[in-house]
């Protein structure tokens, strides 16, 4: 299972801000912390504040905050923002359905993109934080 | 709200536990439940099973079920839990929490060091109970067929 770069720098915001409720995150510091410009990241949080999860800050250092319910929020909201990961119908597609081994093909992949959607559907932004800061504490 | 105790389950609390139960599922299922109270309601022998609710202020507020299996498809013994519910009324005030935690320390008193669950793949609500508890995928996959084909 692989995201695109944008979601991936999206959710990565995202933690980034909801670690700190209320602190506003510097977007510079952010984008350079992840390898991406200045430039490429505002045009992601400006998608993420457009769905309600970030409010920017004007003024010096500019930044951003994060304005969702951590606890409410999961991964796939935020996938979908940027993607779409929607389970492929079993069936196939119109392509697939054309010969039986196709259709085979597709019903396998179905039940692997079932499984993704609802692994991201169902870790929060806050239960994230806790797999990150585990991984925080395991690192040597 | 942290007022509760959690205890384990006795007959008088089973009428309770049904509606708790037929609130989240739609279903009222008497006789299972009735069976379930035979079946883990008591302690007899080495504890493996536990039936455990969350009271407060003389009504039950929620419950949990689950046992110490052995062995299965060559697992070493772990706890499972497979049933857990809370008043629609009571929760989001760390019932739950307190009911896995509190079938946590009876799993780890019979020895074990891993507790799974098994839910349905579009029970969100309950999967980011569990995720929110730090329970990741096991490597396990389950499946099933329809013998009806």
């Amino acid at each position: 299972m692989r995201l695109q770069k944008n979601t991936l720098i999206a959710l990565s915001s995202i933690l980034e801000a909801a670690a700190e409720p209320g602190r506003q995150v510097v977007a510079a510091d952010v984008a350079e912390k992840y390898g991406v410009s200045v430039h490429h990241l505002a045009k992601v949080l400006r998608q993420l504040g457009r769905a309600g999860l970030l409010e920017s800050a004007r003024g010096v250092g500019g930044g951003y905050r994060f304005v969702g319910n951590a606890r409410r929020v999961t991964l796939l909201d935020v996938i979908e923002i940027f993607e779409d990961i929607s389970a492929r119908p079993a069936e196939g597609g119109e392509r697939e359905t054309v010969t039986d081994e196709g259709r085979g093909i597709a019903r396998v992949l179905a039940e692997i993109d079932q499984t993704a959607k609802a692994v991201f559907g169902s870790i929060t932004i806050a239960t994230m934080l806790g797999i990150v800061e585990r991984e925080r504490r395991a690192r040597p | 709200m942290d007022s509760f105790r959690i205890r384990p389950v006795e007959r008088a609390d089973l009428g309770e536990v049904i509606d708790i139960d037929t609130e989240a599922t739609g279903l009222r299922k008497v006789d299972y439940w009735y069976e379930l109270l035979a079946r883990y309601g008591g302690s007899r022998g080495r504890q493996q099973r536990f039936f455990l609710v969350a009271e407060q202020g003389g009504r039950v507020v929620g419950f949990i079920i689950g046992e110490v299996r052995d062995w299965e498809f060559g697992s070493p013994p772990c706890g499972w839990v497979f049933g857990i519910s809370v008043r629609r009324e009571d929760r989001q005030s760390g019932v739950a929490s307190r009911l896995l935690d509190a079938i946590c320390d009876e799993f780890r008193r019979a020895g074990v060091d891993k507790v799974r669950t098994l839910l349905a793949r579009d029970d969100h609500l309950v999967m980011s109970f569990f995720r929110s508890q730090r329970m990741m995928a096991a490597p396990f996959i389950a499946l099933e067929r329809d013998l009806l084909e």
